[in-house]
């Protein structure tokens, strides 16, 4: 039997916006919105961001594969040495970037769990420029809980989430996390800072 | 990781962390665009007291490719032919604004005490017979990715043999540091008067026959001979030194399936490593300058790129 890694927030302190099942049913939503924007699958590739952003990329791809006849390529794409406040925190671990080939003249979809200030999406079109030359990005995710501090806007959206500045959204994956939901905690509540 | 100064000092976790990071920037040395932003606006100073190739090069493309300004300081052309003291340079280096310094000197201890003095972050580039450790963990590097193409998970219980100028090697001895951290089997291979006092106590095993080893070890890690550090009298002459402990072509026949040849460079071909050797398939030796580059930048990453020390 497989134990489950600790996540570092227990999930009983905070209120579950969306379960599995619903995260399941946003994402087959997101993989058809996906597809009709892009007009089928053909020359896109998913781009998932670490952590959570790849699983996520994995699931829409998935999901799309299931209505159309080929699946997506996928990859992930790393950002941390593209961050804008590396010298603000101590040494951060570089994640990877596994590119599903040459991604030049393709339509990149960015993938993350959750949209906040901007500033991951705003490394991640930084990044890409350094990687090749897509024909188009767009974004999608999971959660967009709002408090933009760039002027970038998801694409595709699976939730709206309001939130205060100081509360924290915590998206988990059975892939990363050992269960799957979008949980939100208020200041004070369970172990977090 | 504030310095890096010697293999020793580092544990388990920081070199798979640097090597794991290595991994990652030997993928962006394969992009047409081999440039990342992580160090922009850091100075990182490479000064050189004496002769360097590779190290430099590799120091200094490191250093551009995570967008850090880097300058080169010899020794020669420097204020240091004027009679400048080792201090004196890197005091003056230091009250520029610099915000690392690679040091290689041929005084054992020179990059530790430019660490003590200037309290800005140094990387040990090789110092006099001491130690050479990014050399180690390239080598480390570039032996992990051999074994693990051979699917052996990694260097714990790999069968290593260093061979040769054990005496004035830095190399061997950042080597036998790191290599016995990550839990290889490290056997020293060299006549006895090119054996240090006191490699009794490194927890190595220790031989003067290398026919009796190489059919036995993972890796033959080849030193160069440095005739430059010697004063004579090591070995009665070079054809003698290669009967007895280069790598020829019989000795490269003897070696087992899968094993691979290592080698820090500059080779002197003919004399510790035939040139059959040196240019096998087996042999990692461009593997490891490749792998120079990756792990130095990721070195220069550990060090720098987070929040900046407030002392």
């Amino acid at each position: 039997m497989s134990v489950p890694p600790p996540s570092t927030e227990p999930a009983s302190s905070a209120r579950t916006v969306l379960d599995a099942d619903e995260i399941a049913r946003t994402v087959t939503r997101m993989a058809h919105e996906i597809l009709e924007a892009n007009h089928g699958a053909e020359q896109l590739v998913l781009l998932g961001i670490p952590t959570r952003g790849v699983p996520l990329a994995e699931r829409i791809g998935a999901a799309i594969g299931q209505v159309e006849s080929r699946a997506p390529r996928i990859g992930q794409l790393d950002i941390t040495m593209y961050r804008d406040d590396l010298r603000n925190q101590p040494t951060r671990t570089v994640g990877r970037t596994r590119l599903p080939g040459d991604i030049d003249d393709a339509t990149v979809l960015l993938v993350d769990d959750v949209l906040f200030s901007g500033r991951t999406v705003a490394a991640a079109l930084d990044a890409l420029k350094d990687i090749g030359r897509p024909r188009a990005v767009r974004l999608a995710v999971l959660v967009d809980r709002g408090h933009r501090q760039l002027p970038i806007r998801a694409d595709h959206v699976g939730k709206n989430l309001p939130t205060a500045t100081g509360e924290r959204v915590h998206v988990r994956f059975a892939e990363t996390d050992g269960s799957t939901e979008v949980a939100i905690e208020r200041p004070g509540d369970g172990t977090g800072a | 990781m504030k310095n890096l100064l010697s293999a020793a000092d580092l544990s388990v976790a920081e070199i798979d962390s640097v090597l794991d990071l290595a991994e990652e920037m030997a993928e962006v040395q394969s992009r047409p665009i081999k440039k990342l932003p992580a160090l922009r606006g850091r100075t990182v100073v490479n000064l050189f007291f004496e002769d360097s190739t590779r190290t430099r090069s590799s120091f200094e493309l490191a250093g551009k490719w995570l967008s850090a300004d880097v300058i080169n300081v010899s020794a020669k052309g420097s204020s240091v032919s004027k009679g400048e003291s080792l201090r004196d340079t890197v005091l003056t280096i230091a009250a520029m604004g610099v915000d690392a310094m690679v040091i290689r000197h041929p005084a054992s201890g020179a990059p530790a005490q430019a660490a003590a003095w200037t309290g800005i972050p140094v990387i040990n580039a090789g110092d006099g017979t001491h130690e050479h450790p990014t050399q180690a963990l390239l080598d480390a590097y570039a032996i992990r990715n051999h074994l693990r193409r051979g699917n052996h998970d990694d260097l714990a219980g790999a069968r290593i043999a260093i061979v040769g100028d054990i005496t004035h090697s830095r190399v061997a001895r950042s080597n036998v540091a790191l290599l016995r951290t990550l839990g290889a089997q490290v056997i020293m291979v060299a006549p006895p008067t090119l054996l240090p006092s006191g490699v009794d106590t490194w927890g190595v095993e220790i031989s003067n026959d290398l026919d009796a080893v190489i059919d036995s070890v993972d890796i033959a890690m080849m030193l160069r001979v440095q005739r430059e550090r010697m004063s004579g009298g090591y070995f009665p002459t070079p054809r003698e030194y290669t009967v007895g402990y280069g790598l020829t072509r019989e000795r490269l026949a003897a070696m087992k399936p899968g094993a691979a040849i290592c080698h820090p460079g500059p080779m002197n071909r003919g004399l510790e490593i035939s040139a059959d050797a040196a240019d096998a398939a087996s042999s990692l030796i461009l593997d490891q300058v490749a792998a120079g580059v990756a792990v130095r930048m990721s070195v220069l990453y550990h060090l720098l790129g987070g929040e900046e020390e407030t002392t």
